[in-house]
């Protein structure tokens, strides 16, 4: 199994390309078979992995010669937790469709997993090119998913997604061919040889703003977030966990991998003003989120306002605030997913997204009010929950940096609290109206998806340096660099 | 040269299969002939020969290139299948014109002699004047195939005039002999506005024949216009074929003249970029906005030009292919559309991917490589660009393609937009075996230039 990685990567494309030829809704339990295969290949990796050591279960190959570029796949502990958390939400993602029948299963659950290969790829590439490759791999199914499969409106909101998306990574990839003539002798796009290139200022000043922004528009920071909400909101809810469980963790390691150890002098001459901007993220989207009446666009505020506390505490450069944002990428995936999942639900049973038009949900549904409970304290940062360790590593990260930034970015908790429990109580308390009188309570099915997401939200509450120590020496590796 | 002889021949035995009045026969014999010709073509590969005192070498360069529009070219006869139905008269002609300007194009890569490339561009623009106006009773392709004619001739005037400036100021013909006397530093042909002139006028004669701007006038037009089947032809082969001739001609003769010719063409190259892909984005004909896009991939091209160093070849050829398989899929599925649903506007294409989920397929494929989308060959053909000139350090220049790229992303998805998230606007389209096999083909080719493109960029 020393190639464990290249059947991580290759099996999802693979089982994706026969579920094309499945017809009906087998193409469900099919794809779901698929990818609990790759679930179980990626513990099997975790199982494997030797901490202290750096990339393991490598392939290298060449894949354009003459030109230095190397198809040249690995681990190391960052890449290991995220290629963990995309193998375990997408049979989870999957598992959740089920109640809804889509027309095309098999193109639907295909894409899917062809959009799991072009995330693995993202997260284990350790060459420039191979990396922009996977990047747009990953982006192609899911336009389609959100395009084909969408709400109304779901035409011009999804395009402005893809250009805005593409455009970014196209700057992205500007920067890439520019570092790869920097390096010496016959180039190479290989990522070590850009780790020691020693560019001067004014270069990796712009080159900075070059990667950046296919970063920032990926994860998104404000202000580059002006298709994320629409998109979630109209995408079907499995685009919209994708979307938002892994996608935007894409931009947020392309940040930890490929800028800042690249780019050192340019983080360091532009890093306040992302913190401001991640901060500005911060505030914005959580008064957004509580302004909000539509469940689906208040998590797409929320998680505005999320990502943007992991960019600050990143860009903080020191240990807490980048293991604080690696843990705290698992952890929002797993919440959002829940939180999407519980909202489909919701809107599945009473045909309505509208805080308004809800209400008195718990007096009919025990087991759904609990689950909502756990997810949303989870999110809220609650202490012996995942999002408490990753918020609290993050804000002592950017307190670390500047003790009036990790005031502001403080807010997050506060008014976190003060938009998911004003959802909770207008949707799950008060009194109940003729839609959600008769709320049936979770089937099978959907505690089949809710249960291991909240094992996760203990378990990483609970006890983090199962994955805290798996990425602690790849930190260190990266920070290293950063400060040579 | 093997390859000439055979598509002349073939040629002529084809006009008198067309006597025979058997129509059924002169699809498959000319897809025939143009695989024996490939074959043939690529018997030279690795010799490099002259023939005709110096006046056409085949070498690689000549061979590749020869390679690219003959395939494009095979690629495109299964399409032609209506014209059999329709129990056209003039079936054997048109093929038999095709295969020989196909031997134009070909001395357009090979030439040695200023002499050839006139008499190639020649026998590809002649025989692409008669094919534009080919649907005789079509007014349309009337007004095509007269304005393609009275501009085209205008614009080969003005080639061969500079290249008889040219004569002046170096006394050669030879492109080598020219490169000796336009090098800086051997005597003052370079400074004297007789050279100047003349290559002014070349360049001037070419661009009109690959559709860069500001020469492109006539391409929206005569493209909408012409059959189908021939504009593909004819933004395939003859582009191809074009920068071939153009960038042999730059590297062999004028590569001392680099400083002279370079702000011109670097003006060139952004107006044409500019106008290709804002006029293309403006199109609410799908066979316009094609016209518009072989006019910005045509800025593509001169980028590679412009780089003028040893990435430059390779580059050229990638991209060729890569683009040409691109559209020959798009043309064809066009061509299959149209002839149905008759409709050249994304209108046509709406909910194709329900109606025919093969076509839809192929046409995402062409239209993600077109735009340069990774998984496809399209992608890397404008990495290979990019970085030619990245090396040359045009790096505002990419910037500037980059951003007319985003520009194209946004025409090329709007016919994938129409195919898969709009409801059908027509019946399901029927499509031949021949076609369909065609269609998968171009498809693997574009993925596998995606995926292995190693295999091909490193040829020249």
């Amino acid at each position: 199994m020393s190639n464990l990685t290249l059947y991580l990567l290759l099996w999802p494309a693979l089982a994706g390309l026969l579920i094309l030829f499945i017809k009906g809704q087998n193409a469900k339990r099919a794809a779901l078979g698929a990818a609990i295969i790759e679930f179980v290949l990626a513990l099997y990796a975790m199982v494997q992995y030797e901490p202290n050591a750096y990339r393991q279960f490598t392939f290298d190959h060449t894949w354009i010669e003459n030109f230095g570029i190397n198809f040249s796949i690995g681990m190391d502990g960052i890449s290991l937790v995220l290629v963990f958390l995309t193998a375990f939400l997408i049979p989870l993602i999957i598992l959740s469709s089920f109640p809804h029948s889509y027309k095309n299963p098999n193109v639907f659950y295909a894409l899917i997993l062809f959009m799991q290969t072009g995330l693995i790829g993202v997260f284990t590439s350790f060459d420039a090119f191979l990396f922009y490759f996977f990047w747009e791999v990953a982006l192609i199914p899911i336009y389609f998913i959100a395009g084909v499969w969408g709400g109304e409106r779901r035409i011009a909101i999804t395009f402005k997604f893809f250009l805005y998306t593409i455009i970014g990574s196209l700057f992205m990839l500007v920067g890439f061919v520019y570092l790869y003539f920097q390096t010496p002798g016959t180039h190479t796009s290989d990522i070590n040889a850009f780790y020691q290139l020693s560019l001067n200022t004014t270069d990796q000043s712009w080159i900075f703003w070059f990667l950046f922004i296919a970063f920032a528009i990926k994860m998104p920071v404000f202000p580059f977030h002006t298709w994320q909400p629409d998109t979630y909101t109209e995408s079907p809810t499995q685009a919209t966990m994708l979307l938002s469980g892994i996608m935007l963790k894409m931009g947020i390691y392309g940040v930890i991998r490929w800028l800042l150890p690249v780019v050192p002098q340019g983080v360091s001459q532009w890093d306040e003003l992302v913190i401001v901007l991640a901060i500005i993220g911060i505030v914005y989207g959580a008064i957004i989120a509580i302004r909000q009446n539509d469940m689906k666009r208040l998590v797409a505020f929320s998680s505005i306002s999320h990502v943007g506390l992991i960019a600050a505490g990143i860009f903080a450069l020191n240990e807490h605030g980048m293991q604080g944002g690696i843990i705290q990428m698992l952890s929002h995936g797993i919440n959002v997913v829940g939180l999407f999942f519980i909202i489909d639900i919701i809107q599945r049973r009473t045909n309505t997204r509208e805080i308004s038009g809800l209400g008195g949900i718990t007096q009919t549904t025990p087991a759904l009010s609990i689950f909502f409970l756990i997810l949303l304290l989870g999110t809220v940062a609650l202490p012996l929950t995942n999002g408490f360790v990753g918020e609290f590593l993050l804000l002592s990260g950017v307190y670390q940096y500047n003790n009036w930034m990790g005031a502001v970015a403080g807010l997050t908790i506060i008014l976190g609290a003060v938009y998911m429990l004003r959802m909770f109580q207008g949707v799950m308390f008060g009194e109940q109206n003729a839609v959600t009188a008769t709320f049936a309570d979770l089937t099978g099915t959907e505690k089949a998806v809710l249960i291991p997401l909240v094992i996760m939200v203990f378990w990483i509450g609970l006890h983090p340096n199962t994955f805290l120590s798996l990425t602690e020496p790849s930190v260190g590796h990266i920070l290293g660099i950063i400060n040579r | 040269m093997n390859s000439i002889i055979l598509l002349t021949s073939f040629g002529i035995l084809n006009l008198f299969v067309g006597f025979r009045k058997s129509n059924k026969l002169i699809l498959p014999l000319v897809f025939l002939f143009l695989l024996i010709v490939l074959a043939v073509n690529f018997y030279d590969w690795g010799n490099t020969t002259t023939y005709f005192e110096r006046m056409l070498t085949i070498d690689n360069y000549a061979v590749a290139f020869t390679g690219v529009v003959v395939l494009t070219t095979i690629l495109l006869i299964p399409f032609a299948k209506r014209y059999v139905d329709e129990k056209n008269e003039s079936l054997a002609e048109f093929f038999s014109i095709l295969l020989f300007s196909l031997v134009g194009a070909i001395m357009m890569v090979a030439y040695e002699n200023l002499i050839m490339l006139f008499v190639g561009i020649e026998i590809l623009s002649i025989s692409m004047y008669v094919l534009a106006g080919s649907d005789k009773k079509n007014l349309r392709s009337n007004e095509a195939g007269l304005k393609y004619f009275l501009m085209g001739s205008f614009a080969t005037g003005i080639l061969l005039f500079g290249i008889v400036l040219i004569y002046g100021a170096t006394g050669a013909f030879q492109i080598t002999e020219i490169s000796a006397a336009a090098t800086a530093g051997s005597g003052d042909a370079l400074t004297s506005p007789l050279l100047a002139m003349g290559l002014l006028f070349t360049l001037i004669g070419i661009s009109f024949k690959v559709s860069a701007a500001p020469f492109h006038f006539w391409t929206p037009d005569v493209y909408e216009g012409t059959p189908t089947l021939f504009t593909a032809f004819m933004s395939t082969v003859v582009k191809t074929a074009g920068f071939a001739g153009f960038y042999k001609l730059m590297s062999v003769s004028f590569a001392g003249a680099y400083d002279i010719w370079f702000p011109t063409l670097v003006a060139m190259t952004v107006i044409t970029l500019g106008i290709g892909n804002i006029g293309a984005a403006a199109q609410n004909s799908f066979k316009r906005m094609m016209a518009y896009s072989s006019i910005s991939h045509a800025g593509y091209l001169m980028i590679a030009l412009l780089a003028f160093n040893d990435r430059s070849e390779n580059a050229i050829f990638f991209y060729s292919l890569a683009y040409s398989v691109a559209t020959i899929a798009a043309f064809g599925i066009l061509k299959l559309v149209s002839d149905q649903r008759d409709d050249i506007s994304y209108n046509a294409f709406n909910g194709l991917g329900r109606t025919n989920p093969l076509l839809a397929a192929v046409m995402t494929i062409a239209m993600c490589s077109l735009a340069g989308i990774p998984l496809t060959g399209g992608f890397f053909g404008k990495l290979f660009i990019f970085s030619a000139a990245l090396e040359q350090n045009l790096l505002w220049l990419i910037i500037v393609a980059i951003l007319m790229s985003m520009v194209g992303i946004y025409y090329y998805f709007r016919v994938v937009i129409a195919m898969y998230m709009r409801e059908p606007s027509g019946e399901r389209v029927v499509v031949g075996s021949s076609a369909s096999f065609a269609l998968i083909f171009m498809a693997i080719l574009t993925i596998v230039m995606g995926v292995l493109p190693g295999l091909m960029s490193n040829l020249l």
